[in-house]
């Protein structure tokens, strides 16, 4: 309710600008436009944790393309936005396809390039105007009427804005959405469930950039003129300020960020030069001083203070209760996984070397052996987050190994991970339902646009049955990052069942837990093997095993040491001559 | 384009490759071991010069002030940050090790400067001012975030350059500065004239890069410099305070920036905010090298240095443009040769 009041007054505000002097108007229009190039980067930056330094030049390239079309060609602004879009979206993706698959420092590392070469190029192409720009531009029209009026104008931007920060809150809460907000931990949980981080990250890149290329498009035809200026590095640069000192996690952090800097740049450039006596831009010594100051004592920026003032955001209920189209098990003991001579070498140090075993349908089988056995190399090339030496694996009637984690998670295996990968920004339910990613096909644009609900609803409704299936119901709306680790890891399977597989490989599941959570997590695992599902456990936990898996593998040094029924590994000696140094 | 046109753009090539390539390594040694990208980097290659045109006006820089409150704001930090973890006694040692060198060669330059010393004793002057500045800078801006992403970190040091910028700005004014030359001397080989001042440039950084080469392979404090770039846990583990590796890769990077800066002082003109573009096309030599490889990197540098030296012939107009665009093919090149890999952060 109290941000339902807030979002009110916050419109209230608008409206009361809109009525004020011509001074506030303009003001209150370049903070429009710089807000929603801040709404992109705080996407790119504070949910994606990558950046940009050139959304600035992005913005250039929309207001010079449609300045450049309209008045030499004496193209319709509408037509031009067409094309700023298109040029936009195609630099975007050439950037992002160059850098992206590189270290997250290389993308701002191009784009402050890029910046700096679109700058010179506005300012040196005879076209372009040089640094006088382009006057007289087209005013926009609208149903014949010539939008010149500076009110209307500043009503315009907003309205855009607005529509901007709802689409982009729309987008982060879906299927993709989730999986954007997986990605600043590394890609390899999200493409474990068959998102594709790469593509992900460019999607991001190109709809902040094209959120830079409207303001600037909007900025050409509401000054009707254009020079280099604003569009060169520095700008780029203070657009990043905005969201650090406004708060880059939040979208209205991104508004904030650009009221606040907007407002003081006006002051400080009255205040300072008569301080000084000297004319200058001198409040750029005060904004760098700030954001030190704001990355070393409050990292959440302006708006995470005023999120804390706020109720919590209240969580929409699981109402949908028509299922999700489920795979069909295979018939109890028909061979399901074939590991055939597998080996993994890392230059000299073989870490597997020749394994082969085989799991059933319907059958918990448990990897263990002693630590540095090789057993996580194991799962991670039945994943497929390792590529194999040689050796060949087959799940189902198709050979996997060689196929990446996300066309494998597509034929129904499903994991979780040792060192837990939850998002600790999200709600425990929320988490889970990234196990679902692939059971819907919702793209970007029906999220936006909010056409998902309904099969979001389901994926919800997917979510809270699994939670429910391993007893975390009443931890639902918490965040994940409040439960205790035994819980997170429940939550790390309550996850990987999300997706529907055939089989759950385990990576050692039970590592850190109290006795009553094993045996809640061994009842969990019997209950799922009765309903027809196969688990490969790799565990360090004798005694968790024994009483729970059909057989054991056990590996040493890279190898396939026995392979039994639980009792026949327990009698083994050459098992117990490597676990307990000989009896 | 004849033979004689060629000669003066290669050598002027070099000269300018010389400075990238210094700049280029002084970056990878910084992001290696701190994990900054450290883009301000060129602002001590105009403090450098700037503060040298002021000594040499015998009038006091305005660099000296910014040192004094730097070292100042350190002590304060410093101070706090002991209180705090109850090691109090260590404070008397660790405020005079931040506050005396600071205020002593403030008085040094105070006397120095009306005195108009030879130019030797004007560039050692320059040097004490500047080189400070780097572990300053590091101790009040970048250690309390030691921690934190590469991101994080860069947009920090994107925001100290924009205050080295806009003080720059305070302290020498928009007017450039052009430094009277080391040497008159000319060299004539084969009808080319190469001038002292070149001749200064390839000597000093081929020393230095010598000084370097020789400093990381074969003294104890350099190699473990290096094991900390390579392995920040490791090095850690093995003893070696990564606050001591930060401290020591800032000093050598606002050595070289100020040294690249009094370099080509007298070559080309300075302005408040000329060393952000320099110091960017270092970036761009840093980059060809992977942010890792040092002989990479300077080879990158040449390729800085030749394309903006010939596209100035061609291209005048273009010749910025054409070397931050050069950016994309190496990096697709990179994208392609590397292999994919993890960023944990």
């Amino acid at each position: 309710m109290m941000r339902r009041t807030g979002l009110i007054l916050f419109v209230t505000l608008l409206l009361a600008v809109s009525c004020s002097s011509p001074f506030y108007i303009t003001m209150g229009s370049y903070i429009g436009l710089y807000s929603l190039v801040a709404i992109g980067l705080v996407l790119l930056t504070g949910v994606t944790g990558l950046t940009s330094f050139g959304q600035a030049a992005f913005m250039g390239l929309g207001a010079y393309t449609s300045a450049v079309l309209t008045t030499q060609l004496s193209w319709s602004p509408w037509q031009t936005l067409f094309i700023a879009l298109a040029l936009t979206i195609i630099i975007a993706f050439i950037l992002g396809a160059i850098t992206l698959r590189m270290g997250g420092h290389y993308l701002p590392l191009a784009t402050i390039a890029w910046g700096i070469s679109l700058y010179f190029l506005f300012g040196t192409i005879p076209i372009l105007g040089g640094s006088n720009g382009i006057a007289d531009i087209q005013a926009l029209r609208l149903f014949g009427i010539e939008l010149r009026n500076e009110r209307l104008f500043y009503c315009i931007i907003w309205g855009v804005c607005l529509v901007a920060l709802r689409i982009s809150t729309n987008l982060l809460d879906s299927r993709e959405g989730r999986a954007i907000r997986a990605l600043k931990g590394g890609v390899s949980m999200v493409e474990a469930f068959g998102a594709s981080g790469l593509r992900l990250k460019n999607i991001v890149f190109i709809y902040s950039a094209v959120l830079a290329c409207l303001a600037g498009w909007l900025y050409a035809h509401m000054q009707r003129f254009v020079n280099p200026s604003p569009f060169g590095l520095n700008q780029g640069i203070e657009f990043l300020f905005m969201i650090t000192i406004g708060g880059s996690f939040s979208f209205w952090g991104a508004i904030t960020g650009a009221t606040v800097i907007t407002l003081l740049k006006t002051v400080l450039q009255g205040i300072l030069p008569k301080l000084i006596s000297q004319s200058g831009n001198f409040e750029i010594i005060v904004f760098g001083i700030m954001i030190v100051a704001v990355l070393q004592w409050m990292r959440g920026g302006i708006w995470a203070l005023v999120e804390r003032l706020l109720p919590p955001k209240t969580s929409r209920p699981v109402t949908d209760s028509s299922d999700l189209k489920m795979r069909t098990q295979p018939s109890r003991g028909a061979p399901l996984l074939k590991v055939e001579g597998i080996t993994k070498a890392y230059g000299g140090l073989v870490a597997v070397r020749q394994m082969s075993f085989e799991l059933s349908s319907g059958e918990i089988v448990g990897l263990i052996g002693p630590n540095g056995a090789g057993k996580s190399t194991m799962f991670n090339l039945i994943s497929g987050e390792v590529p194999r030496t040689a050796g060949s694996i087959h799940f189902g009637s198709s050979t996997i190994s060689g196929l990446h984690s996300r066309q494998i998670a597509r034929l129904g295996l499903s994991r979780t991970f040792q060192h837990v990968r939850l998002i600790p920004g999200m709600t425990t339910i929320e988490n889970v339902m990234i196990g679902a990613y692939l059971r819907t096909d919702d793209g970007i644009f029906s999220a936006g646009l909010r056409l998902n609900r309904v099969s979001d609803d389901r994926i919800r409704a997917e979510a809270a049955r699994q939670l429910r299936r391993v007893g975390l119901e009443e931890h639902m709306f918490a965040p994940a990052s409040s439960l205790s680790l035994g819980k997170q890891r429940m939550v790390e399977i309550a996850r990987a069942l999300c997706a529907d597989p055939l089989l759950l490989l385990l990576d050692e599941p039970a590592a850190g837990l109290r006795y009553l959570e094993k045996k809640e997590l061994a009842a969990l695992l019997s209950d799922l093997r009765s309903a027809g599902l196969s688990v490969l456990i790799v565990e360090h936990d004798m005694e968790f095993l024994m009483n729970l898996v059909d057989r054991i593998v056990v590996m040493e040094f890279g190898e396939k040491l026995a392979e039994g029924l639980p009792q026949e590994i327990r009698s083994n000696p050459a098992v117990l001559e490597a676990y307990l140094g000989g009896v | 384009m004849d033979l004689q046109t060629l000669l003066i753009l290669a050598q002027d090539a070099f000269t300018n490759s010389a400075v990238y390539a210094l700049l280029a390594l002084a970056l990878i040694l910084v992001f290696g071991v701190t994990r900054v990208i450290f883009v301000a980097q060129g602002e001590f290659v105009s403090y450098g010069a700037l503060t040298l045109a002021s000594i040499q006006l015998g009038v006091m820089p305005g660099t000296v002030w910014l040192l004094l409150i730097l070292a100042c704001m350190a002590a304060a930090m410093e101070t706090v940050s002991l209180l705090s973890s109850e090691a109090g006694r260590k404070l008397p040692g660790a405020l005079g090790a931040i506050l005396v060198p600071p205020f002593a060669i403030a008085a040094l330059v105070k006397v120095c400067t009306p005195l108009h010393l030879p130019l030797g004793w004007q560039v050692l002057l320059t040097m004490l001012v500047v080189m400070p500045m780097g572990p300053l800078i590091y101790r009040v801006a970048f250690r309390p975030l030691a921690d934190s992403t590469v991101l994080v970190l860069l947009i920090a040091a994107v925001a100290v350059h924009f205050v080295l910028v806009g003080l720059g700005l305070l302290f020498f004014g928009a007017e450039g500065v052009r430094t009277p030359a080391f040497s008159d001397a000319h060299l004539t080989i084969a009808h080319l004239d190469i001038s002292g001042q070149s001749l200064w440039v390839y000597a000093t950084s081929l020393v230095l890069i010598a000084m370097l080469a020789w400093f990381f392979n074969k003294t104890f404090y350099g190699k473990a410099l290096r094991a900390v770039a390579f392995n920040r846990n490791g090095a850690r583990l093995v003893g070696i305070s990564p606050h001591l590796a930060g401290t020591f890769s800032f000093a050598l990077a606002s050595a070289i920036g100020c040294l690249s800066g009094v370099l080509i002082g007298p070559l080309t003109t300075i302005y408040y905010d000329s060393g952000f573009l320099i110091g960017l096309k270092g970036f761009v030599g840093a980059i060809v090298g992977g942010m890792a490889s040092y002989p990479l990197a300077a080879a990158g540098a040449m390729i800085v240095g030749f394309s903006e030296s010939f596209s100035s012939f061609w291209l005048s107009g273009y010749k910025d443009v054409l070397v931050f665009t050069l950016i994309i093919p190496v990096l697709l090149w990179r994208s392609l040769s590397s292999t994919h890999y993890e960023e944990e952060e």
